[in-house]
């Protein structure tokens, strides 16, 4: 194979999808190709991303399997050219436990806030001042150090999930699959204090996927409800709530 | 302080921020739930037998977990086993990736929209070729005689694919 179509293969290989024969003669070139290792560890970490989009939650016991199963496996030496820790044996192991947790805890962190920084940084440019001031302060409480989330099942088979920052005193509120209002009419979001509900705004009626900012300080709310109400909203609510959510606990 | 509470501790964080994108990479490559997280757990334990090799100067940590988790996914949907009792073309063409699971997680739910909004802008070619290899496993062989596509032009359409969503996604490395 000439070297222009072995360079075609970083796609390919990017993604596991050579054949045994074919993978070694790639491998042989990429040794050589500084162009192709370059562009194949972007096609990589681009392929990665797929398999971040597929998340499934394992059961529990597999937390505790792994977690017992490791205690009896023992950990490669360093590759070559690391410096080796002193201290003793017992001491490299969980040394680079800790270093690669920090790694994955900041790429999950980083990965999550560029996400959304990149679509605010979208939305922005369609939106008016008001709506960009909103989702920036939206992000800031998402990506809020003290944020916190928990999320329920709503009505219909919609799925909710609040994200609370304490240091912010405020919440956003995440909605996916909520079926449209009725016409006329408008979700509108309530804060829980102690079962007294106090107006948190209106969702945008023609979006069925969305994230609003609650209007207003969370303060002593310990949980939100939604309800179905006129255009324009209620003061207060007049109907029964669609869904009502606890807010996390710290 | 750290240090005193021990390695499974340091692990547990470790298992914690991986193992639900593994299981659902490896799910959407083997379909069968026990295989699956028999896998998923298998490369749980190697990501921690493997750990003092991992560079960050050659990408990121998730990265290295995630290739890893899709080799081995691979490496069993095509060992003989399960070749024999692989799906027949319909059935591969048919199902679409895991995207709709419920998930608790803001993060993935943010990442998981701006992958489906950028695997949108691939021509069809494109992104069936991509999904495909990547979330069935199939080589590009397969790929090119499942879709009856000249093998020549899967190969290019799985870079120009990846190099689309790249740019889409802003990946840098």
């Amino acid at each position: 194979m000439s070297t222009a179509e072995l360079h075609t293969l970083t796609g390919a290989y990017a993604l596991h999808a050579l054949p045994d024969t074919e993978l070694r003669d790639f491998e042989r070139h990429l040794a050589d190709c500084e162009a192709c290792t370059q562009e194949v560890r972007e096609l990589s970490a681009t392929a990665a991303r797929l398999g971040l989009a597929v998340a499934e939650t394992p059961p529990r016991e597999m937390r505790d399997r792994v977690l017992r199963e490791i205690t009896t496996v023992r950990q490669e030496a360093p590759a070559h050219g690391r410096p080796e820790r002193t201290g003793g044996s017992g001491r490299t192991g969980r040394w680079y436990a800790y270093a690669l947790a920090a790694c994955v805890a900041a790429a999950a962190a980083f990965g999550g806030v560029a996400v959304w920084q990149n679509q605010v940084a979208q939305d922005a440019r369609q939106e008016a001042d008001r709506a960009q001031r909103q989702s920036e302060e939206l992000a800031q409480v998402i990506s809020a150090p003290d944020a916190k989330t928990s999320s329920g099942e709503l009505t219909g088979g919609a799925h909710g999930t609040v994200v609370v920052s304490q240091s912010r005193n405020r919440a956003v509120f995440l909605a996916s699959g909520m079926e449209r209002p009725p016409s006329g009419k408008v979700y509108q979001l309530w804060f829980n204090d102690a079962g007294t509900m106090r107006s948190a705004g209106l969702m945008d009626p023609k979006a069925s996927d969305d994230a609003v900012l609650l209007d207003g300080p969370v303060d002593r709310a310990s949980g939100m409800g939604i309800t179905v109400e006129p255009a324009g909203g209620s003061a207060e609510p007049t109907s029964s709530p669609v869904a009502l959510m606890d807010f996390p606990t710290a | 302080m750290r240090v005193a509470r021990g390695d499974q501790d340091a692990f547990a964080a470790v298992y914690d921020a991986v193992s639900r994108p593994v299981l659902g990479l490896v799910r959407s490559v083997l379909r069968d739930p026990a295989q699956s997280e028999e896998v998923a757990q298998e490369v749980l334990v190697e990501v921690w037998r493997t750990a003092p090799r991992y560079q960050p100067s050659r990408g990121s940590a998730m990265n290295w977990v995630l290739t890893l988790a899709h080799h081995r996914a691979v490496d069993r949907v095509r060992s003989a086993e399960a070749a024999a009792a692989r799906e027949h073309k319909a059935a591969l063409l048919e199902r679409t990736p895991a995207f709709d699971e419920v998930t608790e997680q803001v993060e993935s739910r943010l990442e998981r929209e701006q992958v489906r909004r950028c695997l949108r802008t691939l021509s069809e070619l494109q992104r069936e070729s991509v999904t495909l290899a990547y979330y069935r496993g199939l080589t590009y062989r397969e790929v090119s005689e499942l879709l009856s596509v000249p093998l020549g032009t899967i190969k290019t359409r799985l870079r120009d694919g990846l190099i689309r969503l790249r740019d889409c996604l802003g990946v840098s490395a």
